[in-house]
C-alpha cells in the first residue's frame, strides 16, 4: 500500500494522468449531481441510465466504423435526450416503458457491432469506464461543461426551481418551460457521454441520482439538496478515487460504493432528525 | 366597470377531443366567477387557455387594460407534492415572484416582503422554514394560494382549490377567496365542483355542459335555467 502511495505521487503519474483524471471527475460530478436534481426531482432518472445505454451503442459503432468516438455519440445521445423526454412528457405512452425499449435496443446493437468485428476489449472501456485513461480535451470539455451547468445553476436558479416543481405554474409565469427542458436534455446528454468515459455506461446513472438521494435525506430546501449533493459528490468521488489507488479496485465501482455509503449514513442521520424522506 | 377579461366564440381541444366551442364571456373587475361543469367539460383546459399556456383553436381572449398573463395568480388542479420534493414553504411561495420579476436572476426584497406578506395574510407565515412536504392537506392548499397571491395582480385563476380538503379545511379557504375578492377587490375565477357553495359566493356563473352548450350568468339566473337541475339534484 505504502508502494502505491509513494508511485501515486510521482510527477509522471500525478501530473500526466492522475491530475486529469481529478480535475476532470470532479467537473463531471458537480454537473451530474446538479443535473440530477431536476432530473430526479421530476422523476426522469430512468432517462440518465437509458442515454448512457444509448451512448454505449453509439460508442461502439462509432469504433467499429473508426470514427472519433465523441463526434458520433454527443449528437446521438443529444437526440435521444430530446426523444426520451418528449416521450416521458407524453401521457399516451409509458415513458418508463418507452426508455427500456430504446436503451435496450441500443445497448443490444452496440454488443452485436462490435462482437462482430471483434473489438470487445476496446469497447468494453466504454462499459466499465477507464478514468485514468481521460484525455486532454475530455478534460477540457467536461471542465468547460461544468463551467455552463455551474453558471446555470446559479443565474436561473429561481427558474430551474419553479419549472422543477410545478411546470404549469412557471409556464403560466411566463417561464418557457419547453426551452429549459431542452436544455437539461443537452447539458444531460453530454454529461452522461462525458461521463461514461469516466465511469462506464453501466454506473454513471448512480452519479446522476444517488447524491440527490442522499441529500433529499436531511435537506428539507430545495437550495439545501443542490449544495448538498454537489458536496456528497465530489467528495464520493474524491474518496473514491483515493480508495482504487490504494487498493488497486475499479475507480468507477469504488465511487458509488462510497457514493451509496453516504446514501446510508444520511438515511440513518435523517431518521434521527425525524425528518420524512422519500417515500 | 371596467372588463377585466372577455372570451369571445373560444373554441379549444384537449389531446385532440374538442372540449370547448364558440364559449363567450365578460368578467368586470371585482367578480368571482365560478367555473361548474362535470369532469371532462373543459374547465381545466379553459383555465389553462386563459392562462395562455394552451392555444385557442378559434376565437379570442381579450385582457383587459394593462393585463398581462403574468400578472394572473393560478393554482393548478392537483398539485401533488406527496412524493418528498423538499422544497420549503417560503422558497415556494417566492416561486410566484417569478413573472413579476422579468429577466433579472434574484428576487429582489421587495419580492421576498410580497411572500412574507402573503403567507402571514393566509396563516402560514409560521411554516415558512417547514419543508412542504410535511404540510397537511389544508395547509398545501394555502401555501399554493400564497404563491398564486404572489403572482397576481388582479386576476386569480384557482383549479378546484378545494379538492382534497376535509369540510373545515374547505370552509377555511372559501372565507380567505372570498375575502380577498370582497376585501382586496382581486378577481377570482375558481373552478368549483360545489354548485351550492358557488351559487351562494359567485357574482357569476359559468357552466360548460358540453362542447356545444354553456351557461353563462349570474347565480340567479343560473337557478332559474333547466341546467343547474341536473347538477343540483332536481329533474329536468
Amino acid at each position: 500500500m505504502n508502494e502505491n502511495i509513494r508511485l501515486m505521487f510521482t510527477p509522471e503519474f500525478f501530473g500526466a494522468i492522475l491530475l486529469p483524471a481529478l480535475i476532470g471527475g470532479i467537473a463531471i460530478t458537480i454537473c451530474s449531481s446538479l443535473l440530477g436534481v431536476t432530473l430526479v426531482l421530476k422523476r426522469y432518472s430512468m432517462i440518465g441510465d437509458g442515454l448512457s445505454h444509448i451512448g454505449y451503442g453509439a460508442l461502439s459503432v462509432a469504433a467499429v466504423m473508426n470514427l472519433a468516438p465523441l463526434k458520433v455519440a454527443l449528437p446521438v445521445v443529444v437526440i435521444a435526450a430530446f426523444i426520451l423526454l418528449r416521450l416521458s412528457e407524453s401521457s399516451k405512452i409509458n415513458g418508463d416503458a418507452a426508455i427500456a425499449l430504446f436503451s435496450t435496443t441500443a445497448l443490444a446493437a452496440g454488443i452485436l457491432v462490435s462482437s462482430k468485428a471483434g473489438m470487445t476489449n476496446d469497447v468494453s472501456h466504454y462499459m466499465f469506464g477507464s478514468i485514468l485513461a481521460m484525455t486532454k480535451s475530455d478534460v477540457i470539455l467536461s471542465v468547460v461543461l461544468s463551467v455552463i451547468v455551474i453558471l446555470a445553476f446559479i443565474f436561473l436558479y429561481n427558474r430551474i426551481f419553479s419549472v422543477t416543481f410545478d411546470e404549469n405554474f412557471a409556464r403560466a409565469t411566463g417561464v418557457n418551460a419547453g426551452i429549459y427542458n431542452m436544455v437539461f436534455a443537452v447539458l444531460t446528454a453530454v454529461t452522461v457521454v462525458l461521463g461514461m468515459m469516466m465511469m462506464g455506461a453501466l454506473l454513471i446513472s448512480s452519479l446522476i441520482v444517488i447524491p440527490t438521494l442522499t441529500a433529499m435525506r436531511i435537506c428539507s430546501s430545495f437550495k439545501g439538496v443542490v449544495l448538498v449533493s454537489g458536496a456528497v459528490s465530489v467528495a464520493s468521488f474524491l474518496t473514491g478515487m483515493m480508495m482504487s489507488l490504494l487498493f488497486n479496485t475499479a475507480p468507477g465501482a469504488s465511487i458509488v460504493i462510497v457514493n451509496v455509503f453516504f446514501f446510508l449514513v444520511f438515511s440513518v442521520i435523517g431518521k434521527l432528525l425525524r425528518r420524512p424522506g422519500i417515500s | 366597470m371596467k372588463t377585466i377579461i372577455e372570451c369571445k366564440d373560444a373554441a379549444a381541444s384537449y389531446d385532440g377531443k374538442k372540449v370547448l366551442g364558440s364559449l363567450s364571456f365578460k368578467l368586470n373587475e371585482g367578480d368571482l366567477m365560478c367555473i361548474l361543469g362535470e369532469n371532462g367539460s373543459g374547465k381545466s383546459t379553459l383555465v389553462k387557455c386563459l392562462l395562455g399556456i394552451k392555444p385557442l383553436d378559434s376565437g379570442k381572449i381579450i385582457m383587459g387594460e394593462g393585463l398581462k398573463p403574468t400578472d394572473i395568480g393560478y393554482l393548478p388542479q392537483y398539485t401533488n407534492i406527496s412524493n418528498g420534493f423538499p422544497a420549503t414553504v417560503s422558497e415556494v411561495v417566492l416561486s410566484g415572484c417569478l413573472g413579476r420579476r422579468g429577466l433579472r436572476p434574484f428576487y429582489s426584497s421587495a419580492e421576498k416582503k410580497i411572500a412574507a406578506q402573503a403567507m402571514e395574510r393566509l396563516g402560514i407565515a409560521d411554516l415558512a422554514k417547514r419543508s412542504c412536504r410535511e404540510l397537511s392537506g389544508g395547509q398545501q392548499q394555502r401555501m399554493f394560494l400564497a404563491r398564486a397571491m404572489c403572482a397576481a395582480k388582479k386576476l386569480l385563476l384557482l383549479d378546484e382549490p378545494l379538492n382534497g380538503l376535509d369540510p373545515a379545511a374547505q370552509e377555511e379557504m372559501y372565507t380567505l377567496i372570498t375575502d380577498l375578492n370582497k376585501k382586496d377587490g382581486m378577481t377570482v375565477i375558481m373552478v368549483s365542483h360545489d354548485v351550492m357553495r358557488s351559487v351562494d359566493c359567485a357574482s357569476r356563473i359559468l357552466c360548460l355542459c358540453n362542447s356545444d352548450h354553456c351557461f353563462f350568468g349570474t347565480p340567479e339566473e343560473y337557478l332559474g335555467s333547466h341546467i343547474s337541475s341536473k347538477f343540483i339534484g332536481g329533474t329536468k
